[in-house]
């Protein structure tokens, strides 16, 4: 009845920080179903796909779209970057809709390793590419010379901060989301509990919500991986263009 | 309609009451599909505020993270500064208005990324 408790960290095989929990099993089982996904989609590799195959090719030309709109079609030689980061969150997000899953994205050391991913290789690219012309992106074109340390100041604490919303969203997203399809399954039992066969009755009410709020979370799963994708995208996109 | 005029014009009695008695069915269906259709009209129309509700939702999370997130960034800066150069509480007083500029900032460049206009970098 704990609606906490269902992000629960245990430990399945050994102890300490190195141990493999039920966290470490789902991100394996994630990474699973994604190659078995892809894989059984480009096993016949026909030219007019069955329904697998056109699923695989949807997820790629989708994502591929959204790194050429956000960021040029240089932006391509991030693609298996960005298509791994999709795939692991949608999927990630997709297996914790399933009744006694562990969502993964609901820890924010997961998100924000993912979003630190993102970010380190913006910044390790950005400086092997554009060398010291990369810190042009702190600098906005225009700016009188008085305001200019202002400017740049705020535009650095706006950087540092991409990490941290990109892992908080996703994070917040989805912890609150599950928080609250629990809390709401759990007045079912709550009230039947409380009210007996009255409460039987009166539990359709919150069932209703609980059947509205999982359809809902399908929806929120599948936004907040396409959000974090699209920064993602826009971000390196910044990597790949600084000092517009 | 008025190609077929002087063929039609020879039974024109027959075809303007039949024609007659074809508006009335005709109007009479369209007024009850137009009631029966009032009650559905109204539920679309509740979906699609659903689906706005969601969508700002969506957008509300992201712009409060944006800010909140560029609000913690800046505060954390100016505690670690205060710690490592003993300027307490300067640093961390400078970077939280700091803080709160780059939020402002973040929440301006993605509500005109919303729009399809602006870019990211400045």
């Amino acid at each position: 009845m704990d609606p906490i408790h269902q992000f629960e960290i245990r430990s399945l095989i050994g102890e300490g920080p190195l141990s493999f929990t039920n966290s470490s099993l789902f991100m394996v089982l994630t990474v699973v179903a994604i190659i078995g996904f892809l894989m059984i989609g480009m096993q016949s590799r026909s030219l007019i796909p069955g329904r697998w195959q056109s699923l695989a090719e949807l997820s790629y030309e989708f994502v591929a779209s959204t790194v050429r709109q956000s960021a040029g079609n240089d932006g391509m030689r991030f693609f298996p970057l960005v298509f791994s980061l999709f795939m692991f969150v949608l999927f990630a997000n997709l297996f914790g809709m399933l009744p006694y899953a562990f969502t993964v994205t609901s820890h924010i050391i997961v998100t924000f390793g993912l979003a630190m991913i993102v970010i380190s290789t913006i910044i390790i690219y950005g400086f092997v590419q554009h060398g010291t012309k990369f810190l042009r992106i702190f600098v906005p074109a225009g700016i009188p010379g008085f305001l200019l340390p202002l400017v740049v100041a705020i535009e650095i604490v706006s950087f540092l901060s991409r990490p941290i919303s990109l892992s908080v969203r996703l994070f917040a997203n989805m912890l609150a989301g599950h928080i609250t399809l629990k809390v709401f399954a759990g007045f079912v039992v709550g009230l039947w509990g409380a009210l007996g066969a009255g409460g039987l009755a009166l539990g359709i009410l919150p069932l209703a919500m609980t059947v509205a709020l999982t359809g809902f979370e399908f929806f929120v799963a599948f936004v907040q991986a396409y959000v974090f994708t699209l920064l993602t995208c826009l971000y390196l996109s910044d990597a790949l263009h600084p000092g517009h | 309609m008025s190609g077929s005029d002087p063929e039609t014009r020879d039974e024109g009695k027959d075809v303007s009451a039949e024609g007659r008695d074809l508006q009335e069915r005709l109007s009479k269906l369209d007024a009850a599909l137009k009631k029966a259709k009032r009650p559905g009209k109204d539920d679309a129309r509740s979906q699609s505020s659903m689906a706005a509700g969601a969508q700002g939702m969506a957008l509300a999370l992201r712009l409060g993270s944006e800010f909140a997130a560029a609000v913690l960034v800046g505060a954390a800066l100016g505690w670690f500064l205060d710690q490592f150069a003993g300027t307490r509480p300067w640093g961390m007083i400078v970077f939280l208005m700091l803080g709160f500029a780059a939020g402002v900032l973040n929440i301006l460049r993605s509500s005109a990324l919303n729009k399809g206009t602006g870019s990211t970098g400045g």
